[in-house]
């Protein structure tokens, strides 16, 4: 029979390699100069869930929040063994912060009915490591955090948790929601064949975006529209598609999304990245150090 | 516009691990207490374990007014799901207008579970805490005395400073050692209660089986600040010197792998390639040459301080500040300035300016 396995991943900017031009003047961060990576723990997370059917049996079902460009990191998922992916995007949905983002997730990942939710510890891009806890919360599961091992019989997991100055070992009842650390295991290299199929793979977004570059910008809506849906059958004939849910779709109060569904807000932003070349020499002087030391408290680099 | 409890108390929540209490909570009593003076409201925190009551007096020295304590043989290993039903219970009870969490394994684990049953919003990781004003960029009103949360985001590239205007409590984990702990008073009066403990008909969902854990010596990945030495340090005795700067600064100590084969210090120290890869806030370099292998385990560091006798040193080619000198003479003036400059931060902090 086996497990009914849901992982969410998100596409997040490459934050390791972030340089000077990264960074606007206002100290806002310029995502269009950064690779957009598939975040490094969910692929431990997406690992742990593919494990789990290799012995078991049963399904994994990637799910993903974010822009249509986000299909290229479930793209990937498919390409190393994922069963289903779906795309959530809205435009209602921007602005959320981890608990608007766990509520929408916490409805998609609830029409699936799964036994295990696998995410990553955190993301690279914000390091909250709350959208994992928080979900697991609005869905009623078993909280399991910093996973590094697991092992599986009936309703029951075993599972091995990292928690920082030592290890513990717990069972935990089923359903549960495990947060993966990098440490877990490595993710499996894509089979070519995978990757040659799945790289067609697309979301009805995107279709509906490639065919208006097809058709031009003189083609009636009609004949974007029987084009699109042409093309989509074609995917899903072909076990292609990536499914596409918005906030109606998966039954979300709009209130509880997006900006609206957000409590906190962002005050203010600084910039802590040193333009490239920035260099700054200080004398070996009290004078001259104490200039140094003002600048780090100023900054809150020291503080 | 939501209720919110002007009135309410600031809680903390008293991290304990098999009835010992971690230092976080210590930590964050000095800030809670500076926060607390300036909103003129109580300071409390939460105790949760079994037969933890014997450590509220310890909290009350360093600067609880009331200790809550939720005692019960079920809450004595530590599981998110009987935790966050007692913290939340008390919550809703006190309604206090901000809580705060160690940023540690356990804070993680169970502030983002109480937010989001609470509803309210939190800020991860903060390493600073100041009570300001904020304006809402879209009805132009102002909030008086709300709790500006300061954390580095985006790989620690910016610093966001986060409001929870709306929905409280405001919540916030803080990083370990962030804070610096203030010593205790002895003849510090508090109030001790009994928390309400509702987890009869609750089936636990967790049951912990064991636990290995083991003394912390050093804790490179989470330091905020790191100071290093290489094989320019000289001695193992003069390696006193980078450990009183890190003392100054509350950061950890780190080492070039020359260092550790030098025997000035042992290799958990280690940073580099074959040892622990790094990217505090900032990096303090001091007489380390800068080979590959040691830069590719700190330069992703958001700032770079080097210090060497050495001008041609490749350290200063990915460092943001040099200072070319004898670092015999250059620390403990550094040690000096940062001294000087701690107490001029903390006079300025009462004004609700930007901490040092």
């Amino acid at each position: 029979m086996g497990y009914t396995s849901v992982v969410c991943v998100k596409q997040v900017p490459d934050t390791k390699r972030i340089t000077g031009n990264a960074m606007r003047e206002d100290g806002t961060v310029n995502r269009a100069a950064l690779p957009a990576i598939f975040n490094p723990e969910d692929r431990n997370a997406l690992e742990a869930a593919l494990r789990v059917r290799d012995e078991h049996g049963g399904t994994v079902t990637v799910v993903t929040m974010g822009l249509p460009s986000a299909c290229d990191v479930l793209r990937e998922a498919l390409e190393r063994g994922a069963d289903r992916c779906i795309l959530i995007t809205d435009r209602r949905a921007a602005a959320s912060d981890t608990l608007a983002t766990s509520y929408i997730l916490s409805c998609a990942v609830g029409k699936l009915k799964p036994d295990l939710v696998f995410c990553g510890r955190q993301a690279i891009d914000g390091d909250t490591a709350q959208v994992g806890p928080q979900l697991a919360e609005k869905l009623g599961f078993t909280l399991m955090t910093y996973m590094e091992e697991l092992a599986l019989e009936g309703r029951e997991a075993r599972v091995t948790r990292n928690i920082g100055n030592g290890r513990e070992t717990a069972l935990a009842r089923l359903p549960a929601l495990f947060t993966v650390m990098e440490s877990a295991n490595e993710m499996r290299p894509a089979a070519m064949r995978k990757i040659m199929k799945f790289k067609k793979a697309r979301a009805p977004m995107e279709i509906a975006n490639s065919v208006k570059t097809a058709l031009g910008v003189s083609a009636t809506p009609e004949a974007l529209a029987a084009e699109t849906s042409r093309r989509t059958e074609e995917l899903a004939a072909r076990g292609l598609l990536i499914d596409q849910w918005n906030l109606d779709d998966i039954g979300a109060r709009l209130e509880w999304c997006g900006g609206a569904g957000s409590p906190t807000r962002v005050n203010r932003v600084q910039s802590v990245v040193l333009a490239g070349g920035d260099y700054r020499e200080f004398e070996p002087t009290q004078a001259s150090i104490g200039q140094l030391v003002a600048e780090l408290v100023q900054d809150h680099t020291i503080g | 516009m939501e209720d919110l409890n002007r009135k309410g108390e600031i809680l903390i929540f008293a991290e304990q691990d098999n009835g010992v209490l971690s230092e976080v909570p210590l930590e964050l009593l000095s800030k809670g207490r500076e926060l607390a003076d300036t909103l003129k409201v109580p300071l409390a925190c939460v105790l949760v374990g079994d037969k933890v009551g014997g450590l509220a007096r310890k909290l009350i020295q360093h600067g609880a007014d009331t200790v809550y304590v939720a005692d019960d043989p079920r809450l004595k290993d530590y599981q998110t799901a009987s935790y966050a039903r007692v913290v939340g219970d008390l919550i809703t009870e006190r309604r206090p207008q901000i809580c705060i969490f160690g940023a540690t394994p356990m804070g993680r684990d169970l502030a983002p579970t109480v937010a989001s049953a609470q509803r309210c919003g939190l800020t991860a990781d903060c390493t600073d805490l100041q009570i300001g004003n904020y304006t809402d960029p879209a009805t132009k009103e102002e909030q008086t005395s709300l709790l500006l949360q300061i954390r580095p985001a985006f790989g620690g590239n910016i610093i966001a400073t986060i409001v929870n205007p709306y929905n409280w409590p405001q919540m916030a984990t803080v990083r370990e050692g962030v804070m610096r702990m203030s010593s205790a008073d002895t003849g510090r009066q508090g109030r001790v209660v009994e928390a309400a403990v509702n987890l009869d008909g609750m089936e636990l969902p967790v049951r912990v089986l064991s636990r290995v854990t083991r003394a912390r010596t050093v804790n490179l990945k989470a330091a905020r600040i790191i100071v290093a030495g290489g094989a320019g340090v000289g001695s193992r005795e003069n390696f006193q010197l980078i450990r009183d700067l890190a003392g100054v600064l509350g950061a950890a100590v780190g080492a070039s792998r020359a260092a550790v084969d030098l025997g000035f210090i042992a290799n958990d120290h280690q940073v580099g390639q074959t040892g622990t890869t790094v990217r505090p806030a900032l990096y303090i370099a001091c007489g380390i040459s800068g080979a590959v292998q040691h830069c590719a385990g700190m330069q992703e560091s958001a700032k770079i301080l080097a210090i060497n006798s050495d001008r041609d040193a490749p350290i200063f080619g990915i460092a943001h500040y040099g200072i070319v000198g004898d670092l015999n003479e250059v620390l403990p003036m550094l040690i000096k300035a940062i001294r000087g400059g701690a107490s001029i931060g903390q006079a300025v902090a009462q004004h609700a300016e930007p901490k040092a």
